[in-house]
């Protein structure tokens, strides 16, 4: 590279990330007063930030450093092929080079930032979230799409390791964001759209109707007694029936109800009006309509959860056909002090207290062929202290446990899992269960014991799946209003596994809990809090800067089509009806090119990616080409 | 539907529940704590040859297959190297567990399915009786006597003596009274147990 006219310096590192490398960078600017500066590295996502910080702290540019990628298209994809490989660099950075060349000088822009936060779900995730940016002076709007807050956690018993009760650690967080002056709480409540961008979000709210007006409602649950309509409670899993007008959680945990309108007498045809009569508050409004509200929020938290992977698909486990397999979160309610059977096991077919449970572990998870390929995380754990809760709640009793491989990742976990194998005399079977059906009030399970490689089976009373997580209902809509990527099971995506954990790759979005992957509470708080404290950073400054990267439009060209106004995704174009042009908001434009290949008269350009500098880029391999020494390999490749 | 079901019954291991506890009472040893990681097997010397691997063993002892257990070639296959225990991450000694298993077999009348080798161990234990090591060839002669087998292993018995190595004269150690006193607390505390 020494050999070309413009390069005054080269300089090979193995870490020109680390300091040592980036100091090399900065002598040589110092030293050689350079104009300019390529890096041949890995991806700019990486590392681009890094580089032109170390160019800024010499006065030079930001923007007159650049990276040319030798690793993702280059050495990564050539591996087989060094000597062409090693060409094929030589080309990019040549090609960078040129680009280098029209690059202009261009400042940071600034943009106003809203210093408040959307937290979307309020479970744990969202709650911890919620209290750590209020009480860090910041206002905060938490959206929870049932009627009271809490999310999964409350539906939990006790929770590994250490048999903290859920709502021990729930119930003094729940008080806190109710009573907080900075958290204003939106209960039943959805994301209908979200506009603008990082520092200013303008998000729509649709607050559903509860047809109950919660300012006057006691929550004295007279009406919860009194409405004849029954149906089965989601948050009992199935285990209870609860009525057309209902709380989310049972008494003791209760918000204020709501009415579920596709059940209630009163909205099918018999016109029903029990609860309306008995509510000494007369809060009962079936009146009410679905009311939309807006915020402008700096930045949004999505702390969505999970659902329970859909085990009816599983033909072999019985579930739904053989009434005592249930799944996980089912015996979560069993073992609750508020739940279904008042805290204790009593299986669903006749009541009856289980002494033989079976437990199966990955249903439906590390399932490539069929399922999900993923492991749940939480499986293993709360499966053996279900176990242990079991054998507490029942003495005698006697858990079964198959599985795969036991993964107890965190602190402690090992322990209390050989503590409890120990204590509790659990037996665990390693191999996958073949088939579960009913044989008179038992239901017998054949499976196998890889370890004595034999054939088992149990005559159990009730059996237990510790089924796969998946991203809640509705994930993939609300990714597509946030402009948030998910992956192929819909978990969110975030920008970088190790880099970014817990930042969306769209600007302005943070990931907390199990939204974007199953993980466990303390990993969920964890995340959460680092939400926050990203957020809080983001906070800090009183504006927001952005890439100057963006589109913008010669006046004397543009035609005042209006074409790019159509495709842009980010709502950046506008006319200018006075002058009858095309308009670019540098604060919301994300410099995605878009319109530069919308508009049919080139009037419009993105900064240091001119066409100019895009085709000098092209020409380079052209002249490569010319020169025949490029064989076809690689000329595809490029 | 239900020839499937040929498997272990794990409800009526109940029955046989007492076997883990009667181990356990045995060799002092806590077999629930075996997670499998098959250390103990994958240093065996003679894991080979057993019908049932040492890990397996112990997957049986918590099933209550006693029957099987305690007929196993493995349990007598097992040279008490000690390997096994060494290594165990939970600290199980396996030695002790198989000589607490050999011991309960022959006291309960089982049958090993490995020919011949009780006799070996009695005329094993008989020499060193009575000279506190080892002497090959009355110890040979003795097992051969037991075990009525008079032909096997012949003539390798030939060449080694031919070398040397199996010597005529048996040579006693010094401490025979402590071996003496070794002898008879164990066969006291086997009469207790017995009786």
């Amino acid at each position: 590279m020494g050999e070309i006219g413009d390069v005054v310096h080269s300089e090979d590192y193995i870490y020109m990330c680390s300091d040592p490398g980036q100091l090399l960078i900065r002598n040589a600017i110092r030293e050689e007063g350079l104009e300019g500066v390529v890096v041949a590295c890995c991806s700019p996502s990486m590392h681009e930030t890094t580089f032109r910080k170390a160019v800024k702290s010499e006065g030079l540019n930001p923007y007159l450093c650049e990276i040319a990628n030798i690793r993702e298209q280059c050495s990564w994809v050539h591996r087989g092929d060094e000597e062409l490989a090693t060409q094929k660099a030589a080309e990019i950075i040549r090609s960078v080079l040129e680009k280098m060349r029209q690059n202009e000088t261009l400042e940071t822009l600034t943009m106003p930032l809203t210093k408040r936060v959307l937290v979307i779900g309020g479970g744990i995730a969202g709650i911890t979230a919620s209290i750590d940016l209020a009480d860090g002076g910041y206002e905060v709007i938490l959206v929870e799409r049932q009627p009271s807050v809490g999310g999964r956690l409350l539906q939990l018993s006790q929770t590994f390791p250490h048999l903290d009760d859920a709502r021990c650690i729930l119930g003094p967080k729940r008080g806190e964001i109710a009573n907080h002056p900075k958290i204003k709480v939106m209960r039943y409540c959805e994301v209908e759209e979200v506009k603008g961008f990082i520092g200013n979000f303008d998000v729509r709210m649709r607050h559903k109707p509860s047809y109950v007006d919660w300012d006057k409602c006691s929550a004295c649950g007279v009406c919860l007694e009194r409405c004849p309509v029954e149906i089965p409670s989601e948050f009992e899993m199935g285990l209870k029936a609860r009525k057309a007008i209902y709380t989310w959680a049972p008494a003791g945990d209760s918000g204020k109800p709501v009415i579920d309108r596709g059940r209630c007498r009163h909205f099918t045809d018999e016109n029903c009006t029990i609860c309306e009569e008995v509510c000494p508050e007369r809060a009962i409004d079936y009146h009410q309509q679905e009311r939309l509200s807006e915020e402008r929020v700096g930045a949004i938290v999505v702390a969505t959860g999970y659902d329970l992977f859909p085990v009816e698909m599983i033909g072999e486990y019985g579930y739904g056909k053989v009434p005592d397999v249930i799944d996980g979160l089912a015996f979560e309610r069993m073992l609750s002090p508020l739940g279904p059977t008042g805290g204790e096991i009593r299986r669903p077919s006749d009541g009856r207290i289980p002494r033989d449970v079976v437990f199966i572990q990955c249903v439906a998870s590390r399932d490539p062929e069929r399922y999900m390929p993923y492991c749940s995380r939480v499986c293993c754990m709360y499966t053996a202290k279900q176990a242990k809760l079991l054998k507490r709640k029942v003495p005698g009793a006697q858990p079964y446990i198959f599985f795969m491989d036991i993964r107890t990742d965190s602190k402690g976990y090992e322990q209390f899992l050989q503590q409890t194998i120990e204590e509790e005399e659990l037996i665990y079977l390693r191999g996958r269960v073949a088939r579960v059906f009913r044989e008179g009030d038992k239901v017998t399970v054949w499976g196998e014991d890889t370890l004595a490689n034999r054939k088992v089976e149990v005559h159990a009373d009730m059996v237990v799946l510790a089924t796969a997580l998946v991203p809640s209902q509705g994930i993939q809509d609300l990714a597509a209003k946030l402009r948030a990527t998910t992956d192929k099971h819909g978990f969110l995506t975030e920008a970088h596994i190790k880099l970014y954990p817990v930042e969306s790759p769209t600007k302005g979005i943070f990931l907390a809990g199990c939204g974007q992957g199953p993980k466990d509470i303390t990993d969920t708080v964890a995340q959460a809090s680092a939400t926050a404290s990203k957020i809080q950073a983001l906070f800090s400054q009183d504006v927001l800067f952005q890439d100057p990267l963006v589109a913008f439009v010669d006046p004397e060209i543009c035609s005042g089509c209006g074409l790019c106004v159509h495709v842009c995704p980010y709502e950046a174009r506008e006319m200018d009806e006075y002058r009858r042009i095309s308009r670019v908001h540098e604060a919301l434009c994300q410099g995605c090119g878009a319109c530069i290949a919308a508009c049919p008269n080139n009037a419009c350009e993105l900064r240091n990616s001119k066409a100019t500098q895009v085709f000098g880029m092209i020409e380079v391999f052209e002249e490569k080409r010319k020169r025949g020494s490029v064989n076809e390999g690689t000329r595809s490749g490029n | 539907m239900k020839e499937q079901g040929a498997g272990i019954e794990l409800p009526e291991r109940k029955a046989g529940h007492s076997f883990i506890q009667e181990v356990q009472d045995r060799c002092g040893e806590n077999i629930r704590l075996c997670y499998q990681c098959l250390k103990c097997t994958a240093g065996c010397p003679t894991a080979p040859y057993m019908d049932f691997n040492p890990n397996t063993i112990i997957r049986m002892i918590q099933w209550g297959l006693k029957q099987e257990v305690l007929e196993s070639k493995a349990i007598w296959l097992c040279v008490s190297c000690e390997a096994c225990g060494t290594r165990c991450p939970n600290e199980i000694d396996i030695g002790v567990l198989m000589d607490a298993l050999r011991e309960m077999s022959l006291e309960q009348g089982y049958r090993a399915r490995e020919k011949g080798i009780v006799a070996l161990h009695n005329a094993f234990m008989a020499s060193i009786r009575r000279g506190g090591r080892v002497h090959e060839a009355t110890m040979l002669m003795e097992y051969k006597l037991r075990s009525r087998d008079y032909w096997t292993d012949l003539i390798p018995g030939m060449k080694l003596f031919m070398k040397g190595k199996i010597p005529l004269f048996p040579r006693r150690i010094n401490g025979m009274d402590s071996i003496r006193e070794m002898y008879r607390k164990a066969l006291k505390k086997a009469e207790t147990k017995r009786g």
